[in-house]
C-alpha cells in the first residue's frame, strides 16, 4: 500500500464517500447497503435531467423505467442531436472476447495510468466493472456494432492500448450508442414517464436551504423564461472545450449549466485538465468556425513527419527521405507514432515552434500514408480508413492517397468538471453531475474510447442506484415554483438578458469569443507557464469588462435568437477560462494534458510531483470578481503503483 | 489560397416567426472564400450584418461535421445543396463560382412549421420514433452481448440504415413531403436484427400511423429522398417498411 503524502489536507467540504473494503468489492457492497425507494414512492418524486447525450439520455430512460417522473431538457431541436453523436472511434469494455488477457483489473489499471494518476481509484474501478454490462445493454437495444463472419462482435485496439477491447460501429460509434440511448428515452417519452423539453436551455440552478431544488430555463423558440422544480437535478451537459473557441465540440456545446451551478455553490474540479487531440484537420483561415477530428486510429498506419529544415516550402512529395524528420519515431523509438494523445500533441507543437510546421499557416505536420500504401496496397488502406480519407478530401480538397494529410492538435475533451463524490453527487446536495460534465474518471488525460464508456456507465448503471440512496435518505418534500428562491433566480436571469440586449456596442459576440479562444490557446493550451497564465488571467478580466461595454447583441428576447443564446454562453466561457488559468497556475507540476514548461524532465517530458500534487483541486465560488477558494481532495492510491509514464 | 475572393448574391428566406408572412431578401457578400464551408459563409455574412446593426439570418446548426442532423438548408432548390451525400455543414464554397446567385430556403413541409427564417420545428420526427422506434428492453435486463450471433451481412446492412442522421432532407425533397425514408430506415434496421423481432408488427404499424397523423404524405416512389440523403440511405428502406407493414396486416 502506498499512501501519497502531500502538504495539503483534504477539505472538510469534500467528502468523496468512497465505500470501505477492497476495491473489487466496494461497488457491490455499496449497492447492497445503500437505501432504497419503495416503488410506490418513486412516482412521487420528480427528477430533472439536463442534457440528452449519452449520460443524460441513458439516465433519463433508466430513472423513468424505475418509476421516477423525469423532466428531460436539451438545447437542440431533438434529444438525438447531442454532441455524443459525433464520437467516432469506439467504446471500451473488459469483455476479453478476443482472449488476449483483458480483465476489469487491466481496464482499471490502464485508465488510472493513462490519466497520469490524477483520478480517483474507486470511481475508475467501478467504471471498468460496469463496462461489460454497457455492451450487453446496447446490443439488446439493437445497436449494430461491427461483427465477425461467425456472427459475434468484433474488437479492435485503440488509443495505444495493448489489448483489443474497443467495440465499434464503423466510424460512427458515438452516433449508434446515442441513438440507442435516445431510443430508450423515446420509449419512456411514449410511456409518459419522461416529459421532454427540446430547445429549452437551463440558465440557472435554484438552491433552497442548501439543496438543489430546480432550474430556470429559457425556451429558445419564444424566449419564455420558465421555472421547473424537482427533488433532484442531474447535470449531463458535457464539457467546456468551446472556451477555446476553436475545438472539435459542436457549435452549441457550452458550459453555462455547469458554470451557473458553480456560482450557486458547486465546486469545480481540475478545470485546467483539457485534452488536446493530435489528429485534427488544421485551421484554414480566419473564418474557421470549428475543427474536425480525424480518428486517432489513423496513427496505426500513418507516419508523422515535418521537413528537417525550418521554412522548407517544397511540396511534401518533393522532399527526399533523408530530409524528413519523423519526430515521433525519432524521439519515442518503442511507441513511435502511437504515443498517447498528450505526448503526440505536444511534440507537434514543438516542431512547429521550431519553424518546421507545414501548410500555409505553418501550423501543421504531415500524416503520411505513402509507406502504408506501398506495403499494403491502396485498397487495404481504403477499407480501413476510406470514410476518414473522404472526409479529409471533402474539407481540404486534397487527396490523402496522393499527398500526405496535414494535421494539427485541437481541443477535444475536458477531463475537468464539477466535483462529485462516489455517488456522482456534487457538494450541493441533490445536484448530481454525470458524463463529461463531472471531473471524476479520467484524471489528467483521457484514453481513447473511454468517454462513451463513462457517459453510459454513469447514466445506465450508477445513477439509478445512487439517486435512490439520496431520495430515500432525504425524503424531499415537493417545493412550489412560487417559492421566493425561484422568483429571485429568475429575476437575476431576466435582468442579465435585458442587459445583454440593451448593449449596443460595436463588437460582435464572436469577436470576443475568438479573442478569448486565442488567449486560452496561447497561454492555457498545450504548454503553459507562470508568466503566460498570469497574463491570461489579467487579459481575460479586461476582456470581460470590455464585453459589457462594447458588445452588440441583436434582436429581441421573445423570438428565436441564436446570438442572444451565444452572448449568454460566452460570458460564462470568459469566467470559466479565467478559472482554468488559475487552476493551471497553482498546479506546479506537469501531468497528462497539463504541461507546465517549468516542470519537465531533461528530455522535455511531463514531470509529475506526486509528493505535493496527487490531489484534485476543487474551486469554490467566492463572489463576483473575487479570487475563488481552493480546496483539495487528496487521492489515495492503494492499488496502483505510481510510476513515471515512459514511451521511449 | 485565402486571397481568392468570391462575390455572391444570396437570396434568403426571412420570416419573423410561424405566424408571420415570409419573403425573400437579397444580400450581397463581396468577400466569400472557396475554402469556407457554406455555414461559415453564412456566419461571415451575419457578422457583417451585425456590424451594421442589421438583423442576422437565423439558421440551425450544431456539430458542423455532418452527423448531428441539425442543418437544414434548401440550397438552389436542392436539400443540402449541390454536392451529393454531403450535409450543408460539410459543403464548401469551392462548389460555387464567383458571381453566383444562391437561393437559400428552409425545409418546407406541413409537418415542419417554420420557427424563424431558415429554422424549422422537426419534433414530428421525434414523435414517430416515440411511437415505436426502439426495442423495449429495460436497463440491466440484457443477456450477454455475444449470446445471439447475427450474420455479419445483416449487421452491416442494419448499420447502413442506422446511419440516418434525422435531418429531414428526405421530407423536404419529397413532392409529397413524405417521411417514409426516415421512418423506413429505422424499421429496416430493426427488421434485420433478432432484437427487433418481438415488437416487429406493432412497431411498423404504430410508426407508420404516427407518420400519417403528423401530416407527412405518402410515398409515390419519386426517389428524390435517396438523391438528397446526406448519408446515402437507400430507398430499399421504404420497400422493407412496406413488406413489414403488409406482414403486420396479414396478422
Amino acid at each position: 500500500m502506498q499512501n501519497v503524502k502531500t502538504n495539503l489536507k483534504t477539505s472538510d467540504k469534500l467528502d468523496a464517500k468512497i465505500p470501505a473494503g477492497p476495491i473489487q468489492e466496494k461497488w457491490s457492497n455499496h449497492k447492497n447497503t445503500i437505501r432504497l425507494v419503495n416503488p410506490n414512492n418513486k412516482r412521487k418524486h420528480t427528477v430533472i435531467v439536463v442534457g440528452t447525450g449519452l449520460a443524460g439520455a441513458s439516465a433519463a430512460a433508466s430513472l423513468a423505467e424505475l418509476g421516477y417522473n423525469v423532466k428531460a431538457f436539451c438545447i437542440q431541436d431533438s434529444a438525438r442531436r447531442a454532441h455524443s453523436i459525433a464520437a467516432q472511434g469506439g467504446i471500451n469494455a473488459a469483455k476479453n472476447y478476443p482472449n488476449d488477457g483483458d480483465s476489469v483489473w487491466r481496464l482499471f489499471y490502464d485508465t488510472v495510468k493513462g490519466g497520469d494518476y490524477r483520478a480517483r481509484e474507486a470511481n475508475v474501478y467501478r467504471l471498468a466493472e460496469v463496462s461489460n454490462a454497457i455492451i450487453d445493454q446496447c446490443v439488446a437495444q439493437g445497436v449494430p456494432f461491427a461483427r465477425e463472419y461467425g456472427g459475434l462482435l468484433s474488437n479492435r485496439s485503440f488509443g495505444g492500448a495493448q489489448l483489443s477491447r474497443t467495440f465499434y460501429a464503423r466510424g460512427q460509434t458515438g452516433q449508434q450508442l446515442l441513438l440507442g440511448a435516445y431510443s430508450a428515452l423515446s420509449k419512456e417519452v411514449h410511456s409518459g414517464k419522461v416529459e421532454m423539453f427540446a430547445r429549452e436551455e437551463m440558465l440557472d440552478l435554484v438552491v433552497i436551504d442548501g439543496k438543489a431544488k430546480g432550474i430556470i430555463t429559457r425556451n429558445l423558440v419564444n424566449g419564455k423564461i420558465n421555472r421547473h422544480a424537482a427533488d433532484a437535478v442531474l447535470l449531463c451537459t458535457g464539457g467546456y472545450g468551446n472556451v477555446y473557441y476553436l475545438s472539435t465540440n459542436a457549435k452549441n456545446s457550452n458550459a453555462t449549466a455547469a458554470w451557473r451551478c458553480y456560482k450557486r455553490g458547486a465546486m469545480f474540479g481540475n478545470p485546467s485538465f483539457t485534452q488536446i487531440h493530435p489528429t485534427c484537420i488544421p485551421v484554414s483561415g480566419e473564418y474557421q468556425s470549428k475543427l474536425t477530428l480525424m480518428s486517432e486510429s489513423l496513427r496505426n498506419d500513418g507516419r508523422v513527419w515535418v521537413p528537417e529544415k525550418p521554412g522548407d516550402k517544397r511540396a511534401p512529395n518533393d522532399i527526399p527521405e533523408n530530409e524528413r524528420d519523423y519526430f515521433l519515431e525519432r524521439r519515442y523509438p518503442s511507441f513511435g507514432n502511437l504515443v498517447p494523445r498528450d505526448v503526440a500533441s505536444r511534440n507537434a507543437k514543438y516542431v512547429c515552434d521550431d519553424g518546421k510546421g507545414v501548410g500555409e499557416s505553418g501550423l501543421a505536420v504531415y500524416l503520411d500514408f505513402r509507406d502504408a500504401i506501398k506495403r499494403d496496397g491502396e485498397n487495404t488502406i481504403r477499407e480501413k480508413y476510406g470514410n476518414l480519407f473522404d472526409m479529409y478530401h471533402k474539407i481540404t480538397d486534397e487527396n490523402p492517397y496522393k499527398v500526405p494529410m496535414r494535421i494539427f492538435p485541437a481541443v477535444h475533451y475536458t477531463m475537468g468538471g464539477l466535483w462529485v463524490d462516489y455517488n456522482l453527487m456534487s457538494n450541493v446536495p441533490g445536484l448530481f453531475v454525470l458524463g463529461e460534465a463531472n471531473f471524476s474518471d479520467h484524471g489528467a488525460n483521457r484514453l481513447g474510447a473511454s468517454a462513451l464508456m463513462q457517459g453510459l456507465a454513469d447514466g445506465y448503471f450508477v445513477i439509478p442506484y445512487t439517486l435512490g440512496d439520496y431520495i430515500a435518505g432525504e425524503r424531499p418534500e415537493p417545493v412550489s415554483t412560487d417559492h421566493e428562491a425561484f422568483k429571485a433566480v429568475e429575476h437575476e436571469n431576466i435582468e442579465r438578458i435585458d442587459k445583454l440586449l440593451k448593449s449596443n456596442g460595436t463588437k460582435t459576440v464572436l469577436d470576443y469569443h475568438r479573442h478569448l479562444g486565442k488567449l486560452m490557446w496561447d497561454h492555457v493550451g498545450m504548454s503553459r507557464n507562470k508568466e503566460g497564465l498570469e497574463k491570461a488571467i489579467k487579459e481575460i478580466a479586461a476582456l470581460k469588462e470590455d464585453f459589457w461595454e462594447n458588445v452588440y447583441v441583436p434582436g429581441e428576447q421573445s423570438t428565436y435568437n441564436k446570438y442572444l443564446e451565444y452572448a449568454f454562453r460566452v460570458v460564462d466561457f470568459m469566467e470559466l477560462g479565467e478559472l482554468m488559468a488559475r487552476d493551471a497556475l497553482v498546479r506546479e507540476e506537469s501531468c497528462g494534458g497539463h504541461f507546465r514548461e517549468e516542470y519537465q524532465t531533461e528530455e522535455g517530458e511531463a514531470l509529475r510531483d506526486d509528493e505535493n500534487f496527487a490531489h484534485v483541486t476543487a474551486w469554490e465560488f467566492a463572489g463576483e470578481n473575487k479570487v475563488p477558494e481552493r480546496h483539495i481532495e487528496n487521492l489515495e492510491f492503494e492499488n496502483v503503483k505510481l510510476t513515471q509514464r515512459s514511451y521511449k | 489560397m485565402s486571397s481568392e475572393k468570391m462575390k455572391l448574391t444570396l437570396r434568403v428566406w426571412k420570416q419573423k416567426d410561424g405566424a408571420s408572412k415570409g419573403r425573400f431578401e437579397n444580400y450581397v457578400l463581396e468577400d466569400a472564400n472557396p475554402h469556407m464551408s457554406f455555414l461559415e459563409m453564412l456566419d461571415h455574412l451575419n457578422e457583417k450584418l451585425m456590424k451594421e446593426k442589421k438583423e442576422p439570418i437565423e439558421f440551425d446548426h450544431d456539430c458542423r461535421e455532418g452527423i448531428c442532423g441539425s442543418c437544414n438548408l434548401m440550397i438552389n432548390g436542392i436539400a443540402h445543396g449541390p454536392q451529393q451525400k454531403t450535409a450543408a455543414c460539410q459543403l464548401h464554397m469551392r462548389h460555387f463560382k464567383d458571381g453566383d446567385l444562391i437561393t437559400i430556403e428552409p425545409w418546407r413541409a406541413t409537418a415542419f412549421p417554420i420557427i424563424k427564417d431558415l429554422v424549422v420545428n422537426r419534433y414530428a420526427l421525434d414523435r414517430i420514433m416515440a411511437a415505436g422506434g426502439y426495442v423495449s428492453v429495460g436497463t440491466n435486463s440484457a443477456p450477454d452481448a455475444n449470446a445471439i450471433p447475427i450474420k455479419k451481412r445483416d449487421a452491416d446492412l442494419a448499420m447502413d440504415f442506422a446511419t440516418c442522421i434525422g435531418c429531414g432532407a428526405c421530407v423536404a425533397a419529397c413532392p409529397n413531403a413524405s417521411a417514409s425514408l426516415f421512418t423506413g430506415a429505422k424499421i429496416a434496421q430493426f427488421s434485420l436484427l433478432p432484437q427487433g423481432g418481438p415488437e416487429r408488427k406493432r412497431r411498423v404499424v404504430n410508426m407508420v400511423d404516427q407518420m400519417e397523423k403528423e401530416g407527412f404524405g405518402d410515398c409515390s416512389n419519386y426517389a428524390e429522398c435517396e438523391a438528397v440523403c446526406p448519408v446515402g440511405i437507400s430507398i430499399d428502406a421504404i420497400a422493407r417498411m412496406r413488406r413489414e407493414y403488409m406482414g403486420a396486416m396479414k396478422g
